[in-house]
């Protein structure tokens, strides 16, 4: 496992800045994951330390030694791809074995088999390494294909969205499998996605990543509670964070242009009335659409409220954040 | 508008039966879903009320008429689906004139009617446009626009929402069901995602194999879920379940687990045998006390809440606790479950036992 580190990365494609002025340290043992949108550069930057791609500047560090003259082989990572790449016509078992009979790794039998059945166990599909990989099931398949990176023991696991294709149930298990999986090995990981409940869940790290630019990086608690912008702040949370004009409820601090007020932090019984706009009953949480001024508000309520549409409420903030005309935090 | 009513329908595909008996009742004006897992029935039940498909046997009723052998195109109904159908040659207000223009309408009637649904949906500013340029999303609200100009009875919807990622699906999510909330129109509406069902729907009919295990409303469902199946399958996480073998008398106010005696709401039916005792992550509290004791696995942390799963003598548990409360991995704690919200499942058959917490739903189910 190693550390890797990306100093002032730069990479264009044509016109397009696809990452611009990227400094971050992945700590080794660390689950890092980058969030951001589609665009943001998130897939860009995994495949620039993977080797798929070379930076325009800038330099990559794994273990302390440069790896921008390096081939994606010698710079020994794994990748997981979102859509699952096996072979069709080999078994799992063969699947798995693939990468570790490589002439470069060239791992000798009985080795490949103990690593297997460590890996078949971790992912529980021990019972189907004999299987065709075309007899599997769309999740069994990703498993597999996880499992090929994993049967390796890389300087760093590269992710990219590797449960976006899952059914959501599936997607719930496999992330609290992943995250232990990565916590036994003490494996580094640097994962992609932009499913923020992924991000949340699984990070020690989350770098969140707007046009190519690194915009905070964090722990997923660091990152909710405390986000240095509005386009950080609204990434986070659901449903999301409501932005309304400073002043809204009464005095604002100087050069505040806009409040943040996440649904949980918008305290009822007192302050300005709202109207009740729809009750949206999600079984565990209840979500109040409320008016206030012509803006839109959502917030959360008792599950069993009584309130309908049409009723009215007053709220008001608790723990606001402030931001400025550029979307700066203030307070 | 229209009251549809469903009466033991079923059908088979060769040997196989898709939909097994169905009943049930939507309501004029209700948005109502069609939930299940792949292969349940949902969609061969739409389509049986579309008049895509034609029942084995039973009834639909549409306004009080039984249209179970008419073809779709004498029931008066919109169907939306997933890949959103547009002509790529013509323009928006083309493709939402088109299905006037073909019933014959006069023009200046077909022009008013374009635009007061363009003005509904929020996309006058781009009738001129072909449709080739169009986001995702305006295709969507296309695509929607040519169901409502014409002004159906009722609205069918095939996971409408399905291709779209899950920001945007969200926004289309509340938008839908903004636009239902202006029109009125009776909507039936088929997912396999058990949140856009609460999210959205009036009622809610959850399917599995062919088969209703229960019809409701979201809140009632999720609350005093009738099957297993319904309890797993509604919420996330899902609920736990404890599995113990063990009696209870009707009346009976607790249940003994593993010599722990755990309140529950009062039974009003006695039992024996494989019992799961079934309850929401939201609804048990860590605490120091509590002598029904768990070894903290793993913490998922969420913002507002956190998932913190718990290794016990049921095995697996996860209770959903403010992310403020501590909770390490690798200690030993108490849970304490609320005792209100708890159903006792017979394990064997997946059935809800009867108990004051349920026995107004279930009596009706």
């Amino acid at each position: 496992m190693a550390e890797v580190l990306l100093r002032q990365i730069g990479k264009s494609f044509g016109k397009e800045k696809a990452v611009a002025d990227l400094t971050m340290t992945i700590p080794s043992g660390s689950f890092v994951v980058l969030l951001g949108p589609t665009g943001a550069g998130k897939t860009t930057t995994l495949r620039l330390i993977s080797g798929l791609e070379k930076p325009d500047a800038g330099d990559i560090l794994i273990d302390g030694r440069s790896v921008l003259d390096a081939t994606p082989a010698q710079r020994d990572v794994a990748m997981v791809f979102q859509q699952y790449s096996l072979y069709p016509h080999m078994t799992v078992r063969d699947n798995l074995a693939f990468p570790l009979r490589s002439p470069i790794l060239k791992t000798p039998e009985d080795a490949i088999k103990r690593k297997i059945s460590e890996v078949a166990e971790m992912l529980r599909i021990s019972g189907k390494l004999d299987n065709k990989a075309t007899a599997l099931s769309g999740g069994e398949m990703q498993r597999v294909s996880i499992g090929r990176a994993l049967v390796r023991d890389p300087s760093i696991y590269l992710m990219d969205e590797p449960l976006s294709s899952l059914d959501a149930k599936l997607r719930a298990d496999l992330r609290v499998e992943l995250k232990s999986i990565q916590a036994d090995l003490g494996a580094t990981f640097l994962y992609v996605t932009h499913d923020q409940i992924e991000a949340m869940t699984m990070a020690t790290h989350i770098g969140v990543l707007e046009k190519g630019r690194l915009v905070q990086f964090g722990s997923p608690r660091e990152i909710y509670e405390s986000p240095v912008n509005l386009y950080v702040a609204g990434r986070l949370g659901t449903p999301r964070l409501n932005v309304l004009p400073a002043d809204i409820f009464g005095k604002a601090p100087s050069g505040a242009k806009t409040i943040g007020l996440r649904p949980e932090h918008i305290a009822q019984g007192k302050g300005k009335p709202a109207s009740v706009v729809r009750v949206e009953r999600l079984g565990d949480q209840t979500r109040l659409h409320l008016k206030l001024d012509n803006h839109d508000i959502i917030t959360l309520t008792d599950v069993h409220t009584d309130l309908e549409p049409g009723d009215h409420l007053a709220i008001s903030p608790r723990n606001p954040l402030f931001f400025d005309a550029n979307g700066a935090r203030i307070a | 508008m229209a009251e549809i009513v469903i009466r033991n329908l079923r059908k088979e595909f060769g040997s196989f039966t898709a939909v097994q008996s169905s009943s049930f009742k939507i309501e004029d004006g209700e948005f109502f879903m069609l939930l299940g897992p792949s292969g349940c029935g949902k969609t061969t039940t739409l389509r049986m009320i579309a008049g895509l498909e034609l029942p084995t046997s039973g009834e639909i009723e549409i306004d009080g008429e039984d249209v179970s052998q008419k073809p779709a195109s004498q029931r008066d109904i919109a169907f939306v689906f997933q890949m959103f159908a547009l002509y790529p040659h013509m323009n928006v207000r083309k493709n939402l004139s088109y299905p006037l223009v073909s019933q014959g309408m006069p023009r200046d009637q077909v022009r008013a009617k374009v635009k007061e649904v363009a003005k509904i949906l929020g996309i006058e500013h781009m009738l001129d446009k072909p449709v080739g340029g169009l986001s995702g999303g305006d295709r969507q609200r296309v695509a929607l626009g040519r169901a409502i100009v014409r002004n159906p009875k009722a609205f069918m919807m095939d996971e409408p929402l399905g291709a779209l990622d899950a920001e945007f699906r969200e926004h289309m999510a509340i938008e839908l069901r903004a636009l239902h909330d202006r029109m009125k129109a009776t909507t039936v509406y088929v997912t396999h995602d058990q949140l856009e069902a609460m999210q959205m729907g009036d009622k809610i009919v959850v399917m599995n194999h062919g088969v209703i295990e229960q019809f409701g409303k979201p809140q009632d469902i999720y609350d005093k879920p009738a099957t297993m199946f319904v309890a797993n399958f509604i919420g996330s996480p899902s609920m736990n379940f404890l599995r113990f073998h063990g009696k209870v008398a009707a009346g009976a106010k607790s249940v003994t687990l593993h010599h722990h005696k755990l309140a529950i709401p009062q039974m009003r039916m006695p039992f024996e045998g494989d019992l799961a005792f079934g309850v929401r992550p939201e609804h048990i509290q860590l605490t120091d006390a509590g002598d029904y004791r768990g070894e903290v696995k793993a913490t998922e942390y969420l913002g507002t809440t956190q998932i913190v799963t718990l290794e016990t003598a049921h095995g697996a548990v996860k209770a959903r606790v403010a992310s403020g409360d501590v909770a390490l991995v690798g200690e030993t704690v108490g849970l304490q479950f609320d005792k209100k919200t708890v159903t006792l499942f017979d394990n064997q058959t997946g059935q809800a036992l009867r108990s004051e917490l349920n026995e107004g739903v279930l009596a009706h189910g």
